[in-house]
C-alpha cells in the first residue's frame, strides 16, 4: 500500500472519530443538564428552589457534582469479583452510548445509517440487563443482589411489550430503518403514527419508564427496602457510570418516542421549514423527558406483583392483539384503499 | 465515504464501539487514579445496615425470577420472528398474514395455559 491511501484512510478514520465525538460530546453535556433539569422540575412541583448557588441559576451544579464523584475513592469491596465489579458499570454506560450511533438528528443527519437500525437498537436494549445481573452478582452484597434481580425481571418482562409495539410501528413503516420509519410520518402533526397507533404510544411510554427504571417502577432502587438497589456497593466514577447510563437511557427512550411516534425531525405543521428539523427533534426528545421527570413527581411508586401484572397480563396481551389488528390492516385494507 | 470492504456502513459503528469502550474505561481509570485510594477492611465490607455480612450474598435464586426469564425467552424470540415478517408484510401477501396468526394462535394457547396456571401470579 503506498502512502496516499494510508494518508486517505487516516484522515477518514479521523472524520469518522470526529463525528462520533460530536455526537457522544453533545450526549454527555445534555445528561448532565438532564439531571439539573430533573432537579429544578423536581423542586418547582414541590416549591422548593432547587439547586442555585453554583454558577448562575445553579447551572454549573452538574458539573461540581462530576468533579466531587471523580474525587472520590474508589471503593471496591473485599467479597467483590474485581474484575466484573468495575466492568459492569463500564458496560452499562458503553451500552447507553453506542445506541446513538443510528439515530437520525436530521434529514441525513446519522452516523450509521444502517437498514436494520430498530434491530440495532432493541438488541443493544436486551444488553443492559447484562449490566445489572453482573453488577448485583459481582458486588457480592444482598442488597446489590436481590436489587438486580428485580430490574433484570422487571426490565425482561416490558422487554417483550417493547417489542411488540415497535413491531406495529414496522408494519405501518414497512421498513427497519430508522429514516425511512421517520420519512413515512411526513406532512404534519397527521402524519405521525402516534394517532394510529395511539394506545401502542402509551404502552411504549410507560414500558419506557419500566425499562429505565425510573418511577413509578423504581423498585430496583426501592431506597426504603434495598438501599440503592444493584448499585449499592458502588461510589465514585463506578456509581457515576451506572447514573450517567440511567439518564442517557432515558434520553434515549426520548428520542426512540420522537422517531417511532411523534415523526422525528418533522415539524408539526405541514410544508413548514422555517425551524430546522434538529430543533424539532431536539424538542420532542425534552417534552418526552419532561414527562419522564413529571411522571417521578407524580406517581407513587408500584408494588412489585402490580408491576409484573400490568407487564404480563396487560401490556403483553394488548399489545399482541394490536400488532394483530395494524397487520390484518395493512394487509387487508390499506391495499384496497 | 468509500468505507473498509464488508463493513459499510457498519464501519461508523464500529468506531462509535471504539470510542465508547475506551471513554467509559478512561472514566473509571482517571478517577481511580486521581483520588486517594486508602481502603480499609470496614469500608472494603460488603453493606448490611451496620451489621456484619451475616453470610455470602450468593444466594439461589428464586424460581419466579427463572420462571419470567423462561417466558422472556419464548416472547422475544417470537419478537425476533415478527422483525422480518412485519417489513414484508406491505406487499399484501395474505398467505403471509396468515401463517404468522396460526404462529401466534399456538403461542397464543401456551400463553392462555400459562396465564391458568398461575406462572404469572407473583405472590
Amino acid at each position: 500500500m503506498d502512502s496516499s491511501v494510508l494518508l486517505n484512510l487516516g484522515m477518514q478514520l479521523g472524520w469518522l472519530i470526529l463525528l462520533v465525538l460530536m455526537i457522544v460530546v453533545p450526549l454527555l453535556i445534555t445528561v448532565a443538564y438532564v439531571t439539573y433539569a430533573e432537579r429544578k422540575v423536581l423542586a418547582l412541583v414541590q416549591l422548593r428552589m432547587g439547586p442555585n448557588l453554583v454558577g448562575p441559576f445553579g447551572l454549573l451544579q452538574p458539573f461540581a457534582d462530576g468533579l466531587k464523584l471523580i474525587a472520590k475513592e474508589t471503593i471496591i469491596p473485599t467479597g467483590a469479583n474485581r474484575a466484573l465489579f468495575v466492568a459492569a458499570p463500564i458496560l452499562l454506560f458503553f451500552l447507553s452510548l453506542v445506541s446513538w450511533a443510528v439515530i437520525p438528528f436530521d434529514v441525513g443527519l446519522v452516523l450509521a445509517d444502517i437498514n436494520v437500525g430498530v434491530l440495532y437498537l432493541f438488541a443493544l436494549s436486551s444488553l443492559g440487563v447484562y449490566g445489572i445481573i453482573i453488577a448485583g452478582w459481582a458486588s457480592n452484597s444482598k442488597y446489590s443482589f436481590l436489587g438486580s434481580l428485580r430490574s433484570a425481571a422487571q426490565m425482561v418482562s416490558y422487554e417483550v411489550s417493547i417489542g411488540l409495539v415497535i413491531i406495529t410501528v414496522l408494519l405501518l413503516a414497512g421498513s427497519m430503518n430508522l429514516s425511512t420509519i421517520i420519512i413515512g410520518q411526513a406532512g404534519g402533526i397527521t402524519g405521525w403514527y402516534i394517532w394510529p397507533l395511539l394506545p401502542m404510544f402509551f404502552i411504549f411510554f410507560i414500558s419506557g419508564l419500566a425499562e429505565t427504571n425510573r418511577c413509578p417502577f423504581d423498585l430496583p432502587e426501592g431506597e426504603s427496602e434495598l438501599v440503592g438497589g444493584f448499585n449499592t456497593e458502588y461510589s465514585s466514577m463506578t456509581f457515576a457510570l451506572f447514573f450517567l447510563g440511567e439518564y442517557a437511557n432515558m434520553i434515549l427512550m426520548s428520542a426512540m418516542t420522537a422517531v417511532l411516534f411523534l415523526g422525528g425531525w418533522h415539524s408539526p405543521i405541514p410544508g413548514d421549514d422555517v425551524i430546522p428539523g434538529l430543533v424539532w427533534f431536539a424538542a420532542k426528545i425534552a417534552f418526552c423527558l419532561f414527562v419522564f421527570i413529571w411522571v417521578r413527581a407524580t406517581m407513587p411508586r408500584f408494588r412489585y406483583d402490580q408491576l409484573m401484572r400490568l407487564g404480563w397480563k396487560i401490556f403483553l396481551p394488548f399489545s399482541l392483539l394490536y400488532v394483530v389488528g395494524v397487520a390484518a390492516y395493512v394487509t387487508f385494507f390499506r391495499g384496497a384503499l | 465515504m468509500p468505507y473498509i470492504p464488508y463493513l459499510g456502513e457498519y464501519f461508523p459503528v464500529l468506531i462509535f464501539l471504539a470510542i465508547a469502550v475506551v471513554l467509559s474505561s478512561a472514566m473509571v481509570g482517571m478517577a481511580y487514579l486521581v483520588a486517594r485510594q486508602k481502603p480499609d477492611k470496614e469500608k472494603n465490607s460488603a453493606y448490611e445496615c451496620g451489621f456484619e455480612a451475616f453470610d455470602s450474598a450468593r444466594r439461589r435464586f428464586d424460581v419466579r425470577y427463572y420462571l419470567v426469564a423462561i417466558l422472556f425467552i419464548i416472547f422475544d424470540l417470537e419478537v425476533a420472528f415478527l422483525f422480518p415478517w412485519a417489513i414484508t408484510l406491505d406487499d399484501g401477501s395474505v398467505f403471509a398474514f396468515w401463517s404468522m396468526m396460526v404462529f401466534l394462535g399456538v403461542l397464543t394457547i401456551g400463553f392462555i395455559y400459562e396465564w391458568k396456571k398461575g406462572a404469572l401470579e407473583w405472590e
